[in-house]
């Protein structure tokens, strides 16, 4: 149990995945305008990696170590992110139109959304359980979340200031994804 | 080779797991999909490129059927695609001539100066909020951009000091007019030929001390038209578009230069 703790704290705060791992850095900067789209992708993300990370686990300790197919992790993780993208896809234009319609196109882009892929990879790397792996995973996509909903938060402040003119638009969010993740240094202590 | 079978078989069963897995999902999660958007998501351009303002082509194309958007609201579409855009929904292909904002005041750096300087939150209608006047103009343009930042088609920019719109890439939906909070954005219709560019409803001699573009209205360009098409109201001189030939003696003639063409 107390390892369990020890994985959210770590895969969450001190290797957040987008902050010191920089991971998933595209919806990261696309999708933070406003909080209430970045809450529902951060969401989204979670529901994603939290599954994959326990069905890539599965599928790696069950079908590909026995059979000595190290190799193919890679192309089999991309198969079922792929897949589970699609079927949350489904899942919220059924039932949650308003957050389908929100997400635009960066619902299809978690496919292909590093972060959710190296969870996958660095579980197997770390030698974690299933168990172990949906933690992993679940603890990533909290980071992912509290870091774009800090970060939208963060923008939608910057779009009431004056900012010198070379440094509008993408140039001052890097700036403050940069402050962001020198902060997030301080959680290094933790482990 | 044995490992070349092995792993294809291995990648070939796990594809058709998920692949019946995604088959089951969609018939349990279908949604009825109104036929017309994905015929009218067919005539768009397809790349995502999100410069119509929605998130993608998919969200567009529903707008479009919907009737929120307007059926040339993919910037780019060919006007053949456009047209069969219109058919599907049964529309005239061009609804109305679009309008097109312009902004009624010409008070540049130059021919009018801040009589203090704003350091508060970047914003007009924060500023008009504060309940101060910075610009010696109390009707002019404040140059800080709250119709900048709401022009979905990225038209309108701020040069000396004033709101400038680009023609060429207003749409005519008119967001600006409804967010400038001294409201000195007008709509017209893309026949109009020439316009006043001054909303400052003072007293000649008045509108003089604090700008030199402004309408003092003097009058002299409703004697120069033949047409009848100028009134003065408020101080301000009036063009009615219909009336209105676009002859130019009242460009010609403005001492101030503040009724253009546009």
């Amino acid at each position: 149990m107390k390892s369990l703790i020890m994985i959210i704290v770590s895969t969450a705060l001190v290797n957040n995945v987008v902050l010191s791992q920089f991971l998933g850095i595209c919806s990261f900067l696309g999708v933070s305008q406003q909080k209430k789209a970045s809450l529902s992708l951060g969401l989204a993300v979670t529901a994603v990696l939290t599954v994959s990370s326990a069905v890539a686990a599965a599928l790696y300790q069950f079908v590909l170590a026995p059979l000595g197919l190290d190799y193919l992790k890679t192309i089999v993780f991309i198969l079922v992110i792929a897949a589970l993208v699609q079927m949350v896809e489904m899942f919220l234009k059924k039932n949650v139109h308003a957050v389908y319609q929100s997400l635009g196109i960066y619902l299809p882009l978690i496919t292909t959304n590093c972060a959710v892929l190296g969870v996958a990879l660095t579980n197997v790397q770390n030698e974690y359980t299933i168990l172990e792996s949906v933690f992993a995973g679940l603890g990533t996509a909290i980071g992912y979340t509290v870091a774009i909903v800090l970060l939208a938060e963060i923008r939608e402040h910057i779009d009431e200031e004056a900012i010198p003119a070379p440094f509008r638009g993408a140039p001052i969010v890097l700036l403050c994804a940069t402050l962001m993740a020198m902060a997030f240094m301080g959680f290094s202590g933790l482990s | 080779m044995q490992t070349v079978i092995i792993s294809t078989l291995v990648i070939a069963l796990v594809g058709l797991v998920l692949g019946l897995a995604l088959v089951t999902a969609s018939k349990k999660f279908y949604v009825e999909v109104d036929d017309r958007v994905t015929r009218v998501r067919e005539c768009l351009r397809g790349s995502n490129c999100g410069a119509c303002g929605y998130a993608g082509c998919d969200a567009v194309a529903e707008a479009i059927v919907k009737g929120e958007a307007r059926v040339d609201a993919c910037p780019g579409n060919s006007t053949e695609n456009i047209a069969k855009i219109a058919a599907i929904l049964g529309k005239e292909a061009i609804d109305q001539d679009p309008q097109c904002a312009y902004v009624q005041c010409a008070g540049t750096c130059e021919a009018t100066k801040a009589k203090a300087q704003y350091v508060g939150i970047d914003d007009c209608r924060a500023a008009v909020l504060s309940g101060l006047s910075f610009m010696s103009c109390e009707y002019g343009c404040l140059g800080l951009g709250s119709c900048v930042k709401v022009c979905p088609q990225g038209a309108i920019s701020i040069k000396d000091g004033i709101a400038v719109v680009n023609p060429r890439l207003c749409v005519g939906c008119g967001l600006c007019a409804k967010t400038c909070p001294k409201g000195i954005i007008g709509m017209h219709d893309r026949t109009t030929k020439v316009a006043v560019r001054c909303s400052n409803k003072n007293k000649g001699p008045m509108v003089k001390k604090v700008c030199t573009a402004g309408c003092i209205g003097c009058g002299i360009c409703v004697k120069q038209c033949e047409q009848g098409a100028i009134t003065l109201e408020n101080n301000l001189s009036r063009v009615d578009p219909e009336k209105c030939v676009g002859c130019g003696k009242c460009v010609e003639k403005c001492p101030t230069k503040s009724i253009r063409f546009l």
